[in-house]
């Protein structure tokens, strides 16, 4: 192995892509628009939810209910509708999310001492916006004029992310997905172009051999790779104040053995795909599973239990709890170990066997 | 504009799609794969939360309240400890989401009339299932300690257009959307970038085709592929997963249409801009998946967006088509309430299509 040729081929690859002002563009822009957009988007908390207040027994007690629902920082009121066929036609348009009617009789049972119903219609097409609205609703309602008189406190104390924010939960997962999908699909795309044009025979009558060939190609995007990285985490703890608790060794080292599974898939999927076209779409459905099955919005706890195990080959799942570990819980080496085997044992196995292809390939 | 020539541009593009069994498997595989991803593994209902219960007081009425969230669904617990000496560990290695503290004299503080504390511990990382977790146990504990007695207020709470809250049936109808720009993306914005690389546009330059028919020519062929994906996510999204359509199957016919045109002629122009294959990917896929995907509604509800994304979001259409399908879908409404959404989607699809004409013209010429 020459070094030599390595670090030439290295800086042909660097020039390729720097050469050209988009493609510039595309190392630098895509990766922190890519998380602006997600970290002000990507949200699943609930506040400020539209309801609407129908108060048919006009009452004081009614109007301390109206006061609990007006004062939460989860709802607003903004329609009083005084009819039911009002009321149905703001559910069916999507104005608000829900109706809390209070019906005749209201405080005559709370003063009789009877359950007094408060009746709730929920518009459940968006159904984890349902869930949680519907339980603070119950929560608030279930709470009213109740005495201390066998009451229970309970006390939650939140760990990691006390403002219980969805977006300090979704970055880490951005930043892995800005990093995957870019040494993917470098890695894969550099050596397919040299195919489609032709320029690969031109290399392979060069003394170069083809392990430093796939050296040369694949050792740039790891560094355009942890580039983005680093740009990718400075514009979260900048722009969105996600807290970041560990260590940035930590996270440096784990993102380089990540990085072998990446960059071995890139060189796999070069070494299946004869053109471009080909090779962005087998990346694109080898990307889109990984990462959907990652954990990054939807828990690996609620797949079905199949699903669950083909998950424990997906180092995208490897590298999620790693990131979320660093910032929010700000736990190393001695939580995280079993994640960073998994994740340097799948991806020695995929690069070795890409390498293997790959020399075949090229012999 | 010849419909001949047209004819002629599309079938030259139908065979270089058929032609690469790879990009015609993906063309068709992808809505499948989507479909059994969202429809069979993906699912944001939270149940099931991994839950410790540490009962310093075990007595009678503390192994009660255990056993009170042992039969619930929403909790999975994953024993019943002493102290709290493992929570810490358990929740740094993610193997707990709450811990349910239960302290000493507790049943005695209860035997007294006191207010007893149950104290719950949460790694909030997730905040999404750590409020609904919240919610959940303060309920479960709040009815509990009611007994017998019927409460003051009770919340009746009844759901409609999706009784079952399955998120399920909330994500699907959404999903065609994004497979319709994922198709959009991948294929059309390739083709004319490929044409461009490979040299072939100044071949077709020297034909007497116009720029309307090569751009027609190239959107039919994929239109076509586009209706089939169309059909298969409905087909598959009402027998297999059983979401209800309750709308008019014209009526998302027509809009699908009209939504597939306008995001094929956006991956003609990105093409048409971009040159390169791997460019017309990148812009294809951050102007049109990554806002179909994000900034629609499909998952992350736009009211929980910052007033200046949720102004954003108007100038992409997937946010109506998604409006669109989800009323039809799950409400069942019609052109009625729906006529301001389809409306924006044929300016759209008109705007872009001229001025991908527009484009391809200027690289023809």
């Amino acid at each position: 192995m020459n070094w030599d040729r390595i670090a030439t081929i290295l800086r042909k690859e660097l020039r390729q892509v720097f050469r050209e002002p988009r493609m510039r563009a595309m190392v630098i822009i895509p990766p922190v628009m890519q998380l602006i957009i997600f970290g002000l988007a990507v949200n699943l908390d609930v506040e400020n939810a539209r309801i609407a207040w129908m108060d048919q027994d006009r009452s004081p007690a009614s109007r301390e209910l109206e006061a609990a629902l007006g004062n939460s920082r989860y709802f607003q009121i903004v329609a009083r509708p005084s009819t039911d066929s009002e009321a149905q036609q703001l559910l069916d348009s999507g104005r608000v999310l829900g109706i809390v009617r209070v019906g005749v009789g209201f405080s005559e049972d709370l003063a009789r001492g009877r359950t007094a119903p408060v009746q709730i219609l929920m518009d459940g097409t968006n159904s984890n916006d349902t869930n949680i609205v519907s339980a603070y609703l119950t929560r608030i309602v279930g709470g009213l004029g109740r005495t201390g008189q066998g009451k229970l406190r309970t006390e939650s104390r939140a760990w990691f992310n006390a403002e219980l924010k969805s977006r300090n939960y979704f970055i880490p997962g951005v930043v892995m997905n800005i990093i995957t999908l870019i040494t993917l699909m470098l890695t894969a795309m550099a050596i397919v172009r040299e195919k489609e044009l032709g320029t690969m025979e031109q290399l392979m009558v060069t003394p170069i051999r083809p392990i430093e060939l796939m050296l040369g190609k694949t050792i740039p995007f790891a560094i355009i790779g942890l580039l983005d990285m680093a740009l990718a985490v400075t514009t979260a703890l900048i722009v969105f104040h996600v807290p970041f608790r560990g260590t940035v060794a930590m996270l440096f080292g784990a993102s380089c053995v990540f990085l072998l599974s990446t960059l071995g898939a890139g060189l796999f999927l070069s070494t299946v795909s004869r053109t471009q076209q080909q090779a962005l779409m087998s990346s694109f459905f080898f990307f889109t599973p990984a990462f959907m099955l990652s954990g990054f919005t939807f828990p690996i706890r609620n797949m079905p239990e199949v699903v669950q195990w083909v998950t424990y080959v997906n180092p995208l799942r490897y590298f999620i709890e790693v990131l979320r570990g660093v910032f929010l819980k700000g736990v190393g080496v001695e939580v995280l170990w079993p994640q960073l085997l998994a994740m340097g044992t799948i991806g020695l196995v995929v690069l070795l066997l890409s390498v293997n292809r790959f020399q075949k390939r090229l012999d | 504009m010849k419909l001949r020539r047209v004819g002629a541009m599309a079938r030259k593009e139908w065979l270089h799609i058929v032609r690469d069994p790879r990009s015609l498997g993906m063309a068709l595989m992808v809505p499948l794969l989507m479909l059994i991803l969202f429809g069979y593994a993906l699912s944001l209902d939270v149940d099931q939360i991994p839950t410790l219960i540490v009962d310093q007081d075990a007595t009678p009425t503390s192994r009660a309240l255990c056993a009170k969230f042992e039969g619930s669904r929403y909790f999975a617990i994953r024993g019943v400890d002493p102290s709290t000496t493992r929570v810490d560990g358990l929740i740094d290695r993610g193997d707990i989401i709450l811990a349910v503290v239960i302290p000493t004299g507790f049943e005695r503080d209860i035997n007294r009339r006191a207010q007893p504390g149950v104290q719950l511990l949460l790694d909030a990382s997730d905040s999404n299932t750590a409020s609904i977790a919240i919610n959940y146990a303060e309920a479960l504990v709040g009815q509990w300690a009611m007994g017998g007695f019927a409460p003051l207020t009770e919340a009746r709470v009844r759901v409609w257009c999706n009784e079952d809250l399955k998120s399920r049936n909330y994500i699907i109808p959404g999903l065609i959307a994004v497979i319709l720009v994922i198709i959009a993306a991948l294929l059309t914005s390739l083709t004319i970038a490929r044409e461009w690389e490979n040299g072939s546009m100044e071949q077709l330059l020297s034909t007497p085709l116009r720029p309307a028919e090569i751009v027609l020519g190239k959107l039919a062929a994929y239109f076509a592929f586009g209706a089939i994906d169309v059909v298969t996510s409905v087909l598959v999204s009402v027998l297999v997963f059983d979401v209800p359509l309750r709308g008019n199957l014209i009526f998302l016919a027509f809009t699908s249409g009209l939504f597939l045109f306008g995001a094929l002629s956006w991956g003609v122009f990105l093409s048409a801009v971009a040159r390169t294959q791997l460019l017309a990917y990148q812009m294809g896929m951050l102007t049109s998946f990554l806002p179909a995907f994000l900034l629609s509604g499909f998952i992350y509800s736009i009211d929980g967006m910052p007033r200046p994304i949720q102004i954003v979001t108007h100038a992409f259409p997937a946010r109506y088509f998604i409006a669109i399908l989800k009323a039809l879908y799950l409400k069942g409404e019609g052109l009625h309430l729906l006529w301001v959404e389809v409306l924006f989607l044929a300016a759209y699809s008109a705007v872009i299509f001229v001025a991908a004409t527009r484009k391809v013209g200027t690289k023809v010429a």
